[in-house]
């Protein structure tokens, strides 16, 4: 009797604070024909939306988020880059969370622990690219120091008509399946024009023994790519007044498209980057890493139109959006850039220095010098005046293709406003190399797929330093839940900015400190969709000292 | 045989195949990821010294990234009749980044009934050479193998070039098949192929036969000629 009593008060007090302070969402998962611009796909829709509707929260805010699942299969919503309880992450098979089954609700419930720019996405299956996705602004508790006449959600996307299961399908039977751009017999003479049958030929065998391709930048094409569910036709459109500060937040909610984003006419000052205040960076250029989140203020000092041009790694096409002091404005929409060919250095032969661990400035090297190399002959003249047809050869190398004089962010420019709190030297070092079997589809974590691999275990409250060494071709962009790592970029132990998503180029090596801070099992993976799907996940275990651990 | 029970044996692993898609995902649990499928065919049609040649090359594939179930069928078809075709069903298991392992059975119709217990390697060679190579064990105790190689070469996003070989070899004369000992057969050719899409493409294939050796005089002893060059016209699908 006495028990049931206490029970019933507690149930009313935590009713009680509940509706006090609770934030109430509902998001309803449904399926529809969704037309871009002639091209109709069976997507996944948010409360009608496509993509899914803005959620804005506050941070200290208590949320209730009601997910009711109306399609066939299981379902999901993970909050990218949330802060919260494990059983709140997710991600079916992890920390008790089963899915969400077709016309059931799951309610999350969860303290916002944060500010900042974030978006959610299913965790189930392909999901994600077919439209289970959207935006999440958490606005700070105090004011901001980030003062805006206007603040706008910039989410790109790639939206496919082709079924997602086909996608994998394809990819799978034929790897090289959306590679539109392979290097043929065309290719092969004008290299010999250029760089002579001997240099040529070697090129060709060298990636021949190794059964690889140099235009492999991305898996998949044929994408429509979208600013806010919104094709480059339909060209969505911030308005502005002259002279007003805009704060734009650019989120790549791409399945698998890399974007090489800029506004030409405006310098983009970087305040934050996957949601986290940083020392503000003038940039002309940002590379976005699939899930990455970047905020960037803009200050448009005339009366005309500005292109936001977000064009993908592969350059098969661009989002694209207007900044116009009117509705119906237009800016000039700049060519797509030539598509850039991956070298030996690519994979990490020929330059292992760049391996090392201790000095993480590789992006810089990668990014900037190469493109200086390889674009001599551009360096006098102004941006964009040359078309793709009359450049002779792509660039080469991943981080290649950018105008010389031009500033694109670089990893290594990232500081964190506020400092890091825990400067612990990391206990120990866990290696992670990013593998993968391009010619079967197969994409793993230390030659490993999901389900084949030991979780990689870490104690509560543990400081450990995570290294990526990417053994693939192909840019990864790596994705912890539940934690933020701080990306060692050669600035100081305090100013390490906070990342959810760290892009390890081809070759390359990365290494992130993390404090394991959030009890439970966290998903850990490429944000890919394709890789993960194909096995290229694990579990990371932060466990709580066990009563016999302890003893 | 008749013909009827001829069509129902070469379709026979395939319905098998397929029917049996569910034990096989029960059996490949988990572990091995979503199961997958594909069926290949290329057809094409000639016209030779002694009249109208439909040649055939299907196979079809049914697993996961490691183990697979994988059937073939090729053979020929001289003014209308059958003159060589094979079936093959195959455990097909990936023991490296480019290679599988494979073993099973191969039946044989035309030109003479066979059985075989198969054995072979499929996969990527270095500069992109598609190889197989297996090894048959007749029900006789007859002893065989086959090479099979052949390379893309783009000419454009959609052009390729694709020559090819395929060399038979036997250990013992097997005269009801017309085979002799030694390099019994060989056949060159380069495809050049269309791909209207990824998955489907018509193409011409100038293919180089011959027997040679024993099979050669066997062959020539029926009366046939033991070489052959023809220039096929064809089409080519996947789903």
């Amino acid at each position: 009797m006495r028990v049931s009593l206490l029970v019933f008060t507690f149930i009313g007090l935590a009713f009680a604070s509940f509706a006090a302070k609770a934030g109430e969402y509902s998001l309803v998962i449904d399926r529809h024909d969704v037309d871009i611009g002639g091209r109709h796909g069976d997507m996944i829709i948010v409360n009608g939306q496509f993509p899914g509707p803005l959620l804005r929260f506050r941070e200290g805010e208590d949320v209730a988020i009601h997910v009711t699942n109306r399609l066939k299969d299981d379902s999901s919503v993970h909050w990218h880059g949330l802060l919260l309880p494990g059983e709140m992450d997710g991600v079916p098979g992890m920390n008790g969370f089963g899915g969400i089954a077709p016309g059931a609700t799951f309610t999350y419930h969860f303290k916002v622990r944060q500010s900042g720019t974030y978006w959610y996405h299913s965790h189930s299956g392909l999901q994600e690219q077919e439209g289970l996705a959207g935006p999440i602004v958490i606005d700070p508790a105090k004011p901001s120091g980030i003062q805006a006449a206007h603040d706008y959600v910039v989410m790109l996307s790639d939206f496919t008509d082709e079924r997602a299961d086909d996608i994998f399908r394809n990819l799978k039977a034929d790897s090289g399946y959306y590679n539109h751009s392979k290097r043929t017999a065309g290719d092969f003479f004008r290299g010999m024009g250029k760089d002579g049958i001997g240099a040529t030929l070697r090129d060709r065998l060298d990636w021949g023994e190794m059964r690889m391709d140099p235009t492999d930048l991305a898996d998949v094409t044929g994408y429509t790519f979208l600013v806010n569910g919104k094709s480059a036709s339909a060209n969505w459109t911030g308005l502005f007044k002259p002279g007003e500060r805009i704060r734009l937040r650019f989120i790549n909610a791409s399945a698998m498209t890399y974007f090489d984003l800029r506004i030409p006419g405006l310098k983009m000052i970087v305040v934050a980057a996957d949601g986290q205040n940083v020392m503000p960076v003038p940039v002309d250029e940002i590379r976005l890493a699939i899930a990455e989140t970047y905020d960037v203020i803009v200050t448009p000092k005339d009366g005309k139109a500005y292109t936001i041009f977000a064009q993908s790694l592969d350059r098969s096409g661009y989002a694209r959006a207007t900044l116009a002091p009117r509705e119906g404005m237009e800016a000039p929409v700049p060519p797509l850039r030539r598509r850039a060919q991956l070298t030996m250095a690519d994979m990490g032969m020929g330059s292992m220095e760049g391996m090392d661990h201790g000095s993480m400035s590789n992006m810089d090297m990668g990014g900037m010098d190469m493109s200086q190399m390889g674009h001599a002959a551009t360096n006098t003249k102004p941006k964009e005046s040359k078309s793709p047809a009359e450049e002779e050869q792509a660039p080469k190398g991943w981080g290649a293709g950018f105008p010389a004089g031009e500033k694109v962010l670089s990893y290594g420019d990232l500081k964190s406003l506020t400092p890091q709190k825990d400067l612990r030297e990391p206990s120990r070092e866990i290696i992670v190399h990013l593998t993968g079997n391009m010619e079967r589809y197969i994409w793993t974590l230390n030659g490993k797929k999901f389900g084949d691999a030991q979780p990689i275990e870490l104690k509560y409250g543990e400081r450990v330093k995570l290294t990526f060494v990417n053994d693939t071709m192909m840019a990864h962009p790596m994705h912890l839940h539940g934690m933020f790592v701080q990306l060692v970029n050669g600035q100081p132990a305090a100013r390490l900015p906070n990342k959810h998503i760290v892009s390890v180029p081809p070759g390359q090596s990365y290494s992130v400190l993390l404090t394991a801070d959030a009890p439970g099992e966290w998903a850990f993976h490429c944000h890919l969709l394709y890789h993960m799907a194909s096995g290229m996940m694990n579990k990371v275990v932060v466990a709580r000292m066990s009563a016999e651990a302890a003893r | 045989m008749n013909r009827f029970s001829r069509c129902a044996a070469l379709l026979l692993p395939f319905s098998l195949m397929f029917s049996s898609t569910l034990s096989a995902g029960e059996m490949m649990d988990g572990h091995d990821g979503p199961l997958f499928h594909v069926l290949r065919l290329q057809i094409d049609g000639a016209q030779n010294d002694e009249g109208g040649l439909v040649t055939w090359t299907g196979s079809g594939s049914l697993g996961g990234d490691l183990e697979k179930l994988v059937v073939k069928s090729e053979g020929e078809i001289q003014n209308g009749h059958v003159e060589r075709s094979e079936v093959w069903g195959l455990y097909s298991r990936n023991i490296s980044d480019f290679w599988d392992v494979q073993a099973g059975a191969r039946q044989d119709f035309d030109p003479h009934a066979q059985t075989y217990l198969v054995f072979g390697v499929e996969g990527l060679a270095p500069y992109f050479i598609e190889t197989g190579a297996h090894a048959f064990l007749a029900r006789n105790g007859d002893v065989s193998a086959r090479l099979e190689q052949s390379i893309d070469l783009l000419i454009t996003q959609s052009l390729a070039l694709t020559p090819h070989l395929k060399f038979d070899v036997s250990a013992n004369d097997a005269p009801e098949q017309k085979i002799g000992a030694g390099l019994s057969r060989i056949e060159l050719g380069t495809r050049l192929r269309y791909e209207l899409t990824r998955k489907f493409a018509p193409y011409i294939d100038l293919v180089y036969e011959r027997a040679l050796g024993n099979t050669a005089r066997m062959i020539r002893e029926g009366g046939s000629d033991p070489g052959d060059l023809t220039l096929r016209a064809g089409i080519s699908f996947w789903f």
